[in-house]
């Protein structure tokens, strides 16, 4: 496998502009003059880029090529589920009966478009196995805010949120468990993990108390392993009062296996983006959709989406609330995506997704594990969606680390893994290779990693000088956030250098 | 390969969850069809939505009905953009942190201040966020928000604040012309604020003439000055860096974004100063240089804000943004350019004033309710003509108009009224028809 990334060199586009160009008007005639009090009127014109249409495609379909994406190989980032997004999906929403939608428009003429949120929130909600689904939240971390603030609502509602301010995060969870935890007010109570990265229920027991608001957690967790105790850790929660809350970021492989509501949840979030196909945008937009059970219906964001016989409806009549979490009613452009995507794949359909997902991780954990420098840890334990491995020996041996062997990847067109993380592994490579990924593909990229491996064993210096095949060589990451160097808008570096 | 990873049956692979959970775990979903029954079936569902090329419609406020250059579709239709994740991996991620450090200059030069985000999700958590960020910069507790605002958004603000204990302020405006009153606003303003919130324009779509004196009272008590705008008046109208503002927010949703329903929008984020960027949420790209020093390059800058490093003391839990839409904002407005910009500016504002007027002849119609200058938006009163926005709305649909947004449930001291928006793709002939079949409605009532 080799791979040559595009390198234009190209410009920022500022530096392109040249006066007096306009690559769109609205009007082709000069609008008329229009009468504005002086001081309201802007002083000093914005310094944007004046440019020709040609010149402005140009410059970024140029920079679309320094760019990797899953359409172009394999992106094994764990945690993230980077899997392939259909293309009739971004067709079907490239139409005006959804872009030229209003969000206030009468339900009446918006009929389409609430069926499709409706049955959306009816199908997730039994895919995760609890009562009732809101739409709006904008990402897996809104998700989590909003659950969050259900807990909230739950314990107000109880009288008992003056002293139940502390919600139990994993060592291993994502940063976001703990960022939403305390942007709901909560006190972050970190729980060590055992040494498979599951709960440790004796960790468990003492991080409970009668101030615990809840607990949050992945399943199968970070390691790809599934927390098979999973219902001893719901009782444990439910005993001492909490809720039980769950990142749906690892639900790709429990589709149609096995449903957090029955694992003993109480609220979900999903990762449209990464479970539902719908394509990450280099960042975003996403959608993170909440799901919880019966007894928390009332506290979901307003306004939810509801049937009335053959009309649908946007309900905000709910007086127990958490309220508004953002504007509107979600991402809807993004979920029509999902809505699609799942009528296509249907319920025999998602459970290949998990069936093959699955399949597809533990071959690839125990193909890589036999290569020199290479561990996979707790080699017995069956893995989910993803696995860790180590790079441990090949450091010390070689000095080659998780880091450079992650940079090398990119030189043969494979996106680097999830690195250093879980910190519970030494030199940690977090795999998810996801269903997308074809037998040949995995071993294709089997390949790639023993390559590296001799590299690192024969001349371990090109590896820790890759990547070279990228649009740039390694970056000089310090230089970007020290206050000397940092370079943050043209507006700033303007302004500093002419001072 | 079942074999080669030592198991015999798929299900094996899942044999370790017990059987207590996994028992009746098949879901009660349709089975599956082909990408072609799946599209028919979800085109067939969308047409029935009446969108805004089927109708005359007039709503705005928080979302509103631009038009969407080619390019720009195109360019966020690069599937290197569209299927690329969040750039942790910079070396083969340069085109899209070259694009979002060119969104976060455009939207710092729009704004005419320093430093701009690379997106939240939206303007009303773009407003959470100013609110909590205030109270950290401060290390105080209030914070005053003018009494016409978008509801989505007051109510969002208040999501965000009664977790941190931020107390919300509302301060009165004129009944005339809508300006903030200074009396209040001086008598509101104390060691306790953290920030004093203004949208310029207003939600109801007028100008506050008195920012920069706003601005002097929130400072003179220590407390930042954060402004709201639109930002497709910023080609001719005052940005929020030349009114004195710390914070500028505002929905980036008209650059270049399509409606979609409400969703996804783009969250405008900027603030001025080194001491205010270390405290702002969000992502950041950085402009640096590649190890050997022959190539500019880019990367994420000060991640020790976010969540991915700092956990439960990130200045925010925002990890996957509104990354391509913020794109198709750069594109848009290297499209434009300042002058396609001011020109924009001016045909929605000649638009606006024409619609105004047309209307103000209508027997009974107050408009604009509000004595200033407008921009987009306006208010149209209907107690005169002795009509609820309600019959108003129900008759606009019946002769294909979309009215505006009723205000009666919100601000019921402007009685039967509602929030009207016009924009370049408002026709001179969409507006006269507006106007004909309101003069025909009122003068049906009388």
């Amino acid at each position: 496998m080799m791979f040559k990334q595009a390198h234009w060199d190209e410009p920022v586009i500022i530096e392109r502009s040249s006066e007096g160009r306009v690559g769109f008007s609205v009007s082709s005639l000069e609008a008329s003059s229009v009468n504005i009090p002086p001081g309201l009127l802007r002083k000093t014109p914005p310094r944007l880029p004046e440019l020709s249409e040609t010149e402005v495609v140009r410059h970024y379909i140029r920079l679309s090529q320094e760019n990797y994406g899953v359409d172009l190989g394999i992106y094994p980032l764990g945690s993230c589920t980077m899997k392939y997004n259909p293309k009739f999906l971004d067709r079907l929403v490239a139409t005006s009966k959804i872009q030229n939608l209003h969000p206030l428009q009468d339900d009446e003429s918006a009929q389409g478009i609430l069926k499709i949120l409706y049955e959306l929130s009816v199908w997730l909600a039994e895919i995760v196995g609890l009562s009732k689904v809101s739409l709006q939240p904008a990402a897996g971390a809104q998700g989590e805010f909003a659950g969050a603030l259900i807990m909230r609502a739950h314990h107000r509602q109880n009288g008992d949120l003056q002293k139940r301010d502390e919600i139990i995060v994993p060592d291993s969870a994502h940063g976001t468990n703990p960022a939403s935890a305390a942007m709901a007010g909560f006190k972050v109570v970190v729980m060590t993990s055992n040494r498979e990265g599951c709960v440790d229920l004796d960790a468990l027991r003492a991080s409970l108390s009668p101030r615990t608001a809840g607990l949050m957690l992945t399943n199968p967790n970070t390691l790809g392993i599934f927390e098979t105790d999973i219902l001893e850790i719901a009782k444990l929660v439910h005993e001492a009062g909490g809720l039980l809350y769950y990142d749906g970021a690892n639900l790709n492989a429990m589709l149609g296996k096995a449903k957090p509501g029955r694992m003993g949840f109480d609220i979900v979030h999903i990762n449209i983006h990464k479970t539902f196909a719908t394509p990450h945008g280099g960042g975003g937009p996403g959608a993170g959709p909440i799901a919880v059970s019966k007894d928390l219906e009332r506290f979901l964001p307003v306004p939810t989406v509801e049937r009335d016989g053959s009309k649908y409806y946007l309900d905000f009549n709910r007086p127990h609330t958490i309220g508004k979490i953002r504007s509107f009613w979600g991402n809807s452009a993004v979920l029509v995506r999902a809505y699609a995507y799942m009528l296509m794949m249907g319920r025999d359909g998602l459970e290949e997704v998990a069936d093959i997902a699955v399949l597809n991780a533990n071959y690839l954990a125990r193909k890589l594990s036999k290569i020199r420098g290479l561990e996979l840890p707790y080699p017995d334990k069956p893995r989910k969606h993803e696995f860790v491995m180590s790079a441990t020996r090949m450091a010390h041996e070689t000095g080659v680390t998780a880091a450079h062997l992650s940079k090398r990847l990119l030189d043969f067109g494979i996106h680097a893994p999830t690195v250093y993380f879980p910190l519970i592994v030494e030199e940690a490579m977090m795999i998810e290779p996801t269903e997308s990924v074809s037998r040949q593909e995995l071993d294709e990229a089997v390949e790639v990693f023993s390559k590296i491996s001799e590299e690192a064993y024969s001349n371990p210096d090109i590896v820790k000088k890759a990547p070279t095949n990228s649009a740039v060589t390694r970056i000089d990451e310090a230089r970007a956030s020290h206050p000397k160097t940092m370079q943050l808008t043209w507006r700033r570096r303007a302004r500093t250098q002419s001072a | 390969m079942l074999k080669e990873v030592g198991f015999r049956d798929i299900h094996d692979l899942f044999a370790d969850i017990p059987e207590s959970i996994r028992k009746n775990s098949e879901l009660q979903l349709p089975l599956s069809r082909s990408e072609m029954e799946a599209r028919v079936q979800v085109e067939d569902l969308l047409s029935r939505n009446v969108s805004t090329r089927d109708v005359i419609s007039f709503l705005g406020g928080g979302v509103w009905p631009h038009y969407v250059p080619a390019a720009v579709d195109e360019i966020v239709s690069r599937s290197e953009f569209l299927t690329s994740y969040t750039p942790y991996q910079p070396e083969i991620s340069q085109g899209m942190l070259q694009a979002m450090f060119e969104y976060q200059s455009m939207i710092a030069e729009l704004m005419a201040m320093d430093f701009a985000n690379s997106s939240l999700y939206d303007w009303a958590t773009a407003l959470g966020e100013a609110a909590r960020m205030s109270c950290r910069v401060t290390g105080r507790g209030e914070f005053i928000v003018p009494h016409y605002i978008q509801r989505d958004r007051i109510q969002t603000l208040k999501t965000f604040c009664e977790p941190a204990g931020i107390r919300v302020v509302e301060t009165g405006q004129d009944r005339r012309t809508g300006a903030i009153v200074q009396e209040e606003l001086q008598n509101k303003v104390s060691s306790k604020t953290a920030g004093v919130y203004i949208e310029n324009p207003s939600y109801l779509g007028f100008f506050e003439a008195g920012a920069k004196r706003i601005g002097e009272i929130a400072h003179e008590k220590g407390a930042l000055f954060i402004m709201g705008v639109d930002p497709t008046s910023l080609g001719l109208f005052a940005p929020p860096g030349e009114l004195g503002a710390d914070i500028a927010i505002g929905e980036g949703q008209p650059l270049g974004n399509h409606m979609n329903y409400g969703g996804p929008l783009l969250g405008l984020f900027a603030c001025n100063g080194e001491q205010l960027l270390r405290q702002m949420p969000g992502h950041l790209i950085g402009m640096t240089m590649t190890k050997d020093g022959t190539s500019k390059a880019f990367t994420m800058a000060l991640q020790t804000r976010e969540q991915h490093i700092r956990r439960e003391k990130a200045t925010s839990n925002i990890c996957t943004n509104e990354a391509l839409c913020a794109v198709a904002a750069a594109a848009y407005l290297s499209l434009m350019g300042p002058r396609g910009l001011e020109r924009l500016g001016k045909t929605v504002l000649a638009n606006t004033n024409y619609a105004m007027r047309q209307l103000k002849g209508v027997g009974g119609l107050k408009a604009p309710f509000f004595e200033a200058q407008h921009f987009k938006e306006f208010v149209v009163g209907f107690d005169d003509a002795g009509l609820t926005t309600s019959q108003v709305n129900a008759k606009l649909l019946q002769r294909g108009i979309q009215g505006g947004i009723s205000l009666y449930d919100q601000f019921p001291e402007l009685g039967q009224s509602a929030l009207y928006c016009v924009t370049e793709l408002h026709t001179l002939e969409d507006i006269d028809r507006l106007v004909v079949v309101m003069k025909a409605i009122v003068e049906d009532r009388q």
